[in-house]
């Protein structure tokens, strides 16, 4: 694999994980179980598509001057680069609510990384979204608290989503090599460089919720190489694409 | 002949935030440029938030404004880094976000008083508000509501 595909790798990685996150988030617009949570939802839903806005932009201009709408409404699930973690479906608020926990820590991290990155279009593009996301991981780690350390029903909900979530936070740390090939352009990091930092936060944080980490370390794979997603991607697609797929170029 | 870019400013001090009228898009630290390059106007803006749909909304203002004036020759672009902080908030905008009711953003993250009554007595209600760049705090003295321009 040479330098530019695996650059092109890299960013639909980085841009279709904030696509598929914002669109699932996106779905809780109007349904949240309170105003404020269903604002602060949208809220962040919002900074994503931004996000993948700015990483799918970059991915379009490297790959034959492609806009990031060409690229996240005109492919299909095969082609999409996510971890498998953010297309599992919403599930219930506390569900919803630690998927992006797990993410935000993941994100976070990763971002910090990437700002120092020697691609300077990636470096701003993280030092942009880590402003954001600092925020996302502040709210979602004081909900996972709140919701795990509260009533016996909210701790039962968020110590299953927890059991539910647990074996797809691996696949956020495997390497291949594209990996090999960003670590050798300093790039991006060796994700499996990241474990330890994120074991440490996320342990921090969960265990002030009370809640107990799965001892298994199996993990779902096959999203960011696009080798097998979930059968959720799929019907995710139909909903999101559907407006470009019945209607070809329409715009605003 | 071409205008002064201190002209332009001036002019562009006069266009008000989509979301926020009640400050300029040059009190709020978004114009992060504005030079002639030959014929052409160019105007630099940088997004608050990446995901903020007032940004293609203050670029169409800020085009609509200058050809107002005259100019016809312009190119709005948009730079991501340095990336926006609340700390190119300008003094004025600061006074007036809390003259129009929200609270200004503090490096402790928090609003420092009340924006109705200037109690200190606050608390936070959600960490996101109406928009992306507030969040959402209630005074428990006057038990009013107020939006809190958020610290980044």
């Amino acid at each position: 694999m040479d330098r530019d595909e695996a650059f092109l790798q890299f960013l639909l990685r980085m841009g279709d994980n904030t696509l598929i996150l914002g669109h699932c988030v996106s779905e809780w617009c109007g349904h949240a179980p309170v105003l404020e949570e269903d604002i602060a939802l949208a809220n962040t839903a919002l900074d994503m598509i931004g996000q993948t806005q700015m990483w799918l932009g970059l991915a379009g201009e490297i790959d034959g001057g492609k806009s990031a709408d060409d690229i996240a409404f005109l492919r299909d699930a095969w082609d999409f680069r996510n971890v498998l973690l953010v297309e599992v479906p919403n599930g219930d608020f506390g569900r919803t609510l630690m998927r992006q926990f797990l993410f935000d820590a993941w994100h976070l991290i990763m971002l910090g990384r990437l700002m120092k990155s020697s691609d300077e279009r990636v470096a701003a593009i993280a030092a942009k979204a880590s402003k954001e996301v600092t925020y996302h991981l502040e709210r979602s780690g004081d909900t996972v608290v709140g919701l795990g350390d509260g009533t016996d029903e909210s701790h039962d909900r968020m110590q299953q989503a927890l059991d539910y979530l647990w074996p797809y936070v691996g696949e956020m740390f495997s390497s291949d090599d594209v990996d090999a090939e960003m670590v050798a352009a300093g790039i991006a990091p060796n994700p499996a460089d990241l474990r330890d930092e994120y074991d440490a936060l996320v342990g921090r944080v969960l265990t002030a919720a009370t809640l107990t980490i799965p001892e298994s370390r199996f993990a779902h794979k096959g999203g960011r190489d696009g080798r097998m997603h979930t059968e959720h991607l799929g019907h995710l697609l139909t909903q999101m694409q559907w407006l470009q797929r019945a209607y070809p170029g329409a715009t605003w | 002949m071409q205008v002064s870019t201190d002209q332009v400013w001036e002019w562009l001090g006069a266009v008000p935030d989509p979301e926020i009228p009640v400050i300029s898009v040059v009190d709020l630290g978004i114009v992060r440029d504005v030079r002639w390059d030959d014929d052409t106007l160019k105007v630099t803006v940088t997004p608050t938030y990446s995901g903020c749909p007032a940004t293609a909304i203050i670029s169409m203002d800020i085009e609509t404004a200058l050809r107002d004036n005259g100019i016809d020759d312009l190119r709005i672009e948009t730079s991501i880094a340095p990336a926006w902080t609340t700390e190119w908030l300008s003094d004025k905008g600061r006074a007036k976000l809390e003259e129009y009711g929200i609270a200004p953003p503090q490096p402790a993250g928090g609003p420092e008083r009340c924006p109705r009554c200037g109690s200190k007595a606050v608390e936070k209600v959600s960490q996101f508000g109406s928009t992306p760049c507030k969040a959402h705090w209630r005074c428990t003295d006057c038990l009013e509501p107020f939006d809190y321009f958020k610290c980044i």
